[in-house]
């Protein structure tokens, strides 16, 4: 009798499946074209590869380019955690009337091109802005006391600026599904806030969080438009180093050494990322947000609420505010004084918008311009949620299985999990050059097509469709999965029935996401060329690349146009429900 | 299993879309019906309608554009797409670039005859694979309100900004990063010579001149004669910009708040250039949109669409054009061999001289 | 050892063993059920109960050993196609669903359309006494009625097999009690297929035509409820049953009056009666065995009868329906359930016992395989 005979084991067949799409994208759109124009670069070396290489390594130059970028992101990002976490608080724990517009708000800086953020940076923060004027008024100044332009604090302004929506998003979410019993378990026990916060709900937050901070210093570090608008001559990143490389110089074997160095750090940190997450994963009981969330009652949660509040909107809300606000100003033809700007009212500027005065062939009207945005951006919210569910769902299967023994499935989705990352921490001009050398031949030549826009843009957004649904998906607990199996549902179903409904808040956020980066994406649309359909931040670009009152106010005007839209799309896709139950 | 044929079914659709879409983004003569011809520029390009028409009726053909990033990069395009040309036509070449692209191989030569009409001194190529189109000057701008509140002379050439009493009013772009900010260091090259150039900007250093990295920073956060309204009143931009602020006013202005100083040796004469890349398959209609655009019909346009200046001396100048742009007395110009030759040791002297 | 079977078995287990690590949770274990045949798997925590319900349900598959339904193997079967019904120790009621998608999710997946759907679910619902509870949010329902849901999930798309584990474990005595009954009835009259875990005995012997006695993997015994109580086949039994009062020892044979012969055990508290039916066959003469004097088979001699046992009283509790008694008799100490609502003596007196027949039992000096 044999007591030791081995069962074979089943192949699991379903989750190759599920990992098959984004995989496939992956290596079409991303990894093909990256090798190509690698390969290009290094056949232009004068001295080969290694010369190159060398070049590189030994450049003083190139070490303090990368200590720097390294520098500036991790303070960016703990800067920004330090500003997100309480926001993320606030949105998590309580519930108050203009929630969900805060929320949206929050976000429109994502979508904000780098040039129009310093407008509006400038406008509070310029020389002539409110702060300096004000300051200068109150303290009887000659020279304005703030400089905001070529400064380290312009950068990690901005960083802070465009990125705290990542972290009350993801962090916020799942903060606002803990269980609050949790916590006050701990209380009962003896812990003080500050204790019970860092024993239980830090430790509990660890995958949201990390996820969070991966994600942006990932920005940070590829960051562009504010290292190179706002941080001016004196700092350089890898990004900037290899933009320069690349556009000004032509240099393209020493841009693609560096761009493959931003790959590789990327691609370390994504690793490790990703080990440590999958030992993070406890199944948490996750109730709906409209259970765990509280009205403000005591007077504390409401000074509290107050102070939040209001420190999210000075941050976030009001170089938003003064940007709209310039774009409704005009400026007297005088100029020239110190003192405060001469202003009146106007809509010329949106009037201008609508007319082509110059009968000039590229002229694209304002709701054109938002209908190619809006385009491109629900193609990008639909095929990176086509891609990234199933991958999400496949990868954090992989967490919640009980055997050890690693096997093939979960080595390729663990792998795939770090490999999703890689595009936002390449080089956009670099990947721009890969689409333009290898997407030439039939069938793939779409260098010159209107599809590529969307391609691009959900290579972006499919880390963070899986980021802000890997966490969700394996908080849920193994036994429901158990129950529907026993109840006669197949993988698929369970995934459906089951899966699917219980992170329908998560599914929304990622497709806020997937929306919103769409909305704002200008490095990689930059680089591509675009046929007469030009999405709102390249018509941006080109009015304020001009001269002259009526283009400076036009950008302004357009740019205020495109916050609205963003914060009216992320208002209708939070209406959206998921499952039967809505938001839960 | 419902569930997944479903999802099977979308993917496959989705494939099947993807896949159809390319070959219509790649035909570019269809067997019947008028030809299309692809032009590439960068995205300051800009035309006329009705130009555009006039053409495509004269030919019966389809002229697509593909805006293509700035100058630089569009031209990196181009070079990399060597072999299977985005386009049949490519302008947007200037002379700071031209060298690069002529060794790249990526234009074929045309004897266009309009090129008859061209004055000797835009003709860079003598091999005629990039043809000038127009021209412009990157100068320095300044804001006339400041100058005349103070009752201070303003700036006529590069020396005047090194003396006292212009410290701390000018901004530059960075000509690592920034296209006129190359300019004007060439221009600083050119009048100084490269034995003296340096000095020059370790003398403008001393004078408290701010360097930002781009264009828009320089003219709309610092520049205080234009709507961002900042605090410096000198600025490294266009020839064309004075103009620009009058036609693009609100309300409608007569006078010019800016004025570009235009002393000899000042400004930097930039031509833009066009030509016909290597392995086109509708090179016929490739030579017609050449000879179009060196023509006047197409050349008047230009001011007003894109503030250059016509190659073509018989194309009719738009009066108000004329009036607010000054032309300079005598601009500099750099051999486009040498600048490919030093670009980057002469930025690299700069950043030495006037960031470290 | 099998008991006799009565019908063609329906779940065979043969010999499936699961380790998860050094020890294996599930070692060896073989039993078969018939059909309509309600199976309790009893045993402490850790004895392997659930990990060999999961393997049943397919949610883990056996290192070795087969599972097999109807004579046709499990292996390669997968869950959602066993056509098993289990109820989790925690309800596992999916949150985002209400009372009927929950109910009716089993049916759902079997294909029904919605009018039969909604009547599956309906019938469930009136099984379980929730009748009206279809739009109920499943995550405002008390305890009980949270588990008579989940019941009337698992039992709505008809299961072949019911799969319990620990069901009634999150519940108070009085409301557990109640259920049991209900249970019962409801499993009796569907004459559903079983296996039903719990580490309370007292379930066990109230619902099931048979009791599995699991430990650290293995099975120790396994027969009718009434038989396993009655001769528990070991040592780990008889304590796991609650049996107090494990005295060792020595078989003697007595002589009776009319030349009969009958057994006694002498153990330290002296010699106790033994029938011959209590004693395991196999067992003769002056052997060293292990005898259990049942605490229920003790009460308090009248004034003229007999006393069987004299002792010592060391402690008495109150436990409602009857005293919880600590005696000193001879050597040991034994534990006595005397009934309530007599005068007992008090601490330190002498106490006059007498047993009932059956009282006591021998166990077997090692357990036999089940």
């Amino acid at each position: 009798m044999d007591r030791r005979v081995k069962l074979p084991r089943r192949p699991a067949l379903g989750l190759w499946l599920f990992l098959l799409p984004a995989a496939g994208f992956l290596a079409l759109f991303y990894f093909f074209p990256l090798a190509t124009i690698a390969q290009v670069s290094f056949a232009r070396a004068a001295g080969g590869l290694a010369a190159v290489l060398a070049e590189v390594a030994g450049s003083a130059v190139v070490r303090g380019i990368f200590a720097f970028t390294v520098w500036q992101a991790a303070l960016s990002t703990l800067l920004t955690l330090a500003v997100g976490l309480p926001g993320a608080y606030l949105l998590a724990r309580y519930r108050f009337r203009g929630q969900g517009l805060l929320r949206a708000l929050t976000a429109v800086p994502f979508v904000l091109p780098t040039l129009v953020v310093a407008a509006a940076f400038n406008a509070l923060l310029g020389p002539r802005g409110w702060v300096n004027v004000g300051l200068m008024a109150a303290f009887d100044l000659s020279a304005p006391p703030v400089t905001f332009v070529n400064t380290f604090g312009a950068i990690l302004l901005a960083h802070v600026f465009y990125n705290t929506t990542i972290v009350l998003r993801l962090v916020g979410d799942f903060w606002s599904r803990l269980d609050p019993r949790l916590v006050a378990a701990a209380r009962a026990l003896g812990a003080s806030p500050a204790r019970a916060f860092r024993e239980v709900t830090l430790p509990l937050l660890a995958p949201a969080l990390g996820a969070a901070a991966l994600l942006v210093f990932i920005f940070d570090f590829t960051s562009f438009g504010v290292i190179l608008v706002l941080g001016g001559p004196r700092f350089a990143t890898l990004e900037t180093e290899i933009y320069r490389q690349t556009v000004y110089l032509f240099n393209l074997p020493v841009a693609a050494v560096l761009a493959l160095i931003q790959l590789l750090c990327t691609l370390g940190l994504s690793v490790a990322y990703t080990r440590l997450s999958a030992r993070v994963a406890a199944p948490l009981n996750l109730r709906a947000a409209r259970d765990t969330r509280q009205p403000l009652r005591t007077p504390r949660a409401r000074l509290t609420a107050g102070l939040l509040v209001g420190g999210l909107v000075a941050l976030l809300v009001l170089p938003l505010a003064a940007l709209a606000l310039r774009s409704v100003v005009r400026l007297d033809a005088e100029r020239g004084q110190s003192g405060p700007v001469q202003t009146g009212f106007t809509l010329a500027f949106y009037q201008e918008l609508g007319q082509n005065r110059r009968n000039n062939l590229f002229y694209v009207p304002p709701t054109a311009a938002i209908g190619n945005s809006l385009a491109a951006a629900s193609a990008t919210v639909a095929l990176a949620l086509a891609l990234g569910l199933p991958a999400a769902w496949a990868v954090a299967a992989q967490g919640s299985r009980e055997a050890k023994r690693p096997d093939a499935t979960s080595a390729a989705a663990l792998a795939l999990d770090a490999l999703l990352l890689l595009p936002l921490g390449t080089s956009a001009v670099t990947l721009g050059l890969g689409f333009i050398v290898a997407l030439d031949t039939p069938p793939l030549d779409l260098r010159a097509s209107p599809l590529l826009l969307p391609l691009a843009h959900t290579l972006v957004a499919l880390p963070f469709v899986v980021r802000s649904l890997v966490p969700a998906l394996r908080s849920i607990r193994p036994r429901l999965r158990q129950a529907a199996a026993m109840l006669g549902a197949g993988p698929a179903r369970v995934w459906r029935e089951i899966d699917l409904p219980l992170v329908g808040r998560a599914v929304i956020v990622a497709a806020t996401f997937a929306f919103t980066l769409s909305l704002g994406e200008f490095g990689a649309t930059a680089i591509i060329a675009r046929p007469e359909h030009p999405t709102v931040p390249v018509v941006i670009y080109r009015l304020i690349g001009l001269p002259g009152a009526l283009n400076y106010g036009q950008a302004l005007a357009l740019s205020t146009i495109l916050m609205v839209v963003c914060t009216v799309g992320i208002l209708a896709i939070e209406r959206l429900r998921v499952g039967e139950v809505g938001e839960f | 299993m419902k569930a997944i044929s479903k999802y099977g079914l979308f993917m496959a659709a989705l494939a099947v879309a993807l896949a159809g879409c390319a070959p219509a983004a790649t035909a570019r003569a269809t067997p019947s019906g008028p030809r299309t011809l692809t032009v590439m520029t960068h995205d300051s390009f800009a035309l006329s309608a009705d130009v555009k028409a006039e053409f495509e009726a004269a030919h019966n053909v389809t002229v697509q554009f593909l805006l293509s990033g700035d100058s630089g990069e569009a031209l990196g395009k181009a070079i990399l797409a060597y072999g299977q040309p985005l386009a049949d036509v490519f302008y947007g070449v200037d002379n700071t670039f031209l060298s690069r692209a002529l060794d790249e191989n990526i234009f074929e030569a045309y004897n266009s005859p309009l090129l008859a009409d061209i004055p000797d001194v835009f003709e860079l190529d003598p091999q005629r694979r990039a043809l000038p189109v127009n021209y412009g000057d990157v100068c320095l701008n300044y804001d006339k309100a400041y100058f005349a509140e103070r009752g201070l002379r303003p700036p006529a050439n590069l020396e005047d900004l090194v003396l006292p009493a212009y410290r701390d009013l000018t901004v530059v772009e960075n000509p690592a990063t920034s296209s006129p900010g190359m300019a004007f260091l060439l221009a600083t090259i050119g009048h100084f010579g490269e034995d003296g150039y340096l000095n020059y900007w370790a003398a403008l250093r001393a004078n408290g001149v701010v360097v930002v990295n781009d264009w828009e920073t320089a003219y709309y956060t610092e520049f205080s004669g234009s709507s961002g309204a900042g605090p410096r009143p000198i600025v490294v931009s266009y020839g064309s910009s004075p103009p620009f602020e009058v036609i693009y006013a609100d309300p409608p202005i007569t006078d010019a708040p800016t004025a570009a100083v235009t002393g000899a040796g000042s400004c930097f004469r930039q031509i833009e250039f066009v030509g016909i890349l290597t392995g086109t398959p509708n090179r016929d209609l490739a030579e017609a949109w050449v000879d179009f655009m060196l023509s006047p019909r197409f050349q008047a346009d230009m001011p007003l669409q894109m503030f250059v200046f016509p190659v073509n001396p018989n194309a009719a100048l738009d009066p108000t054009f004329v009036k607010y742009l000054a032309v300079p007395d005598a601009p500099v110009s750099v051999d486009p061999k040498a600048i490919a030759a030093n670009r980057e040791a002469w930025i690299e002297a700069w950043t030495a001289a006037v960031l470290r | 050892m099998n008991a006799p079977l009565t019908a063609t078995p329906t779940l065979e287990v043969v010999n499936v063993t699961k380790a998860f690590g050094p020890q294996p949770a599930v070692d060896g274990v073989s039993f078969a059920l018939a059909a309509g045949e309600v199976l309790a798997l009893l045993g402490p925590s850790g004895s392997g109960k659930s990990t060999l319900l999961g393997l049943i349900a397919g949610l883990d598959t056996p290192d070795a050993g087969d599972l097999r339904w109807a004579g046709a193997s499990l292996r390669g079967v997968p869950t959602h196609r066993r056509g098993f019904g289990l109820m989790f120790q925690d309800y596992a009621l999916f949150p985002h669903k209400d009372v009927a998608a929950n109910v009716g999710f089993g049916l759902r997946m079997q294909g029904h359309k919605r009018a039969a759907v909604a009547a599956g679910v309906a019938e469930a619902l009136a099984l379980v006494g929730l009748s009206g509870f279809e739009r109920r949010d499943v995550n405002t329902l008390s305890g009980g009625e949270q588990q008579r849901v989940a019941l009337a999930r698992a039992l709505a798309p008809r299961p072949r097999l019911l799969l319990l584990d620990e069901p009634l474990g999150a519940l108070d005595r009085a409301l557990r009690e109640r259920l049991l009954e209900e249970l019962h009835t409801i499993l009796r009259g569907l004459k559903q297929t079983t296996v039903y875990v719990t580490h309370d005995q007292e379930e066990a012997f109230a619902l099931a035509d048979r009791v599995l006695i699991l430990h650290q993997g293995r099975v120790a015994q396994s027969g009718p409820p009434a038989e396993v109580y009655a001769r528990p086949a070991s040592r780990f039994v008889a304590e796991f049953l609650g049996l107090h009062n494990l005295l060792p020892a020595r078989l003697a044979v007595q002589n009776l009056a009319g030349g009969a012969t009958g057994l006694v055990a002498l153990t330290d508290a002296g010699q106790l009666p033994l029938a011959a039916e209590d004693v395991p066959p196999g067992l003769r003469g002056a052997q060293a065995v292990t005898v259990v004097v049942r605490s229920e088979g003790v009460r308090l001699a009248g004034p003229d009868e007999p006393a069987d046992l004299e002792g010592t009283m060391l402690d008495k509790s109150f436990r409602g329906n009857r005293h919880r008694v600590s005696v000193r008799v001879g050597q040991a100490d034994l534990v006595v359930a005397l009934e309530a609502g007599q005068p007992l003596p008090a601490v330190g007196e002498r106490l006059r016992l007498r047993l009932s027949p059956h009282a006591v039992t021998v166990l077997p000096e090692a357990a036999p395989d089940a």
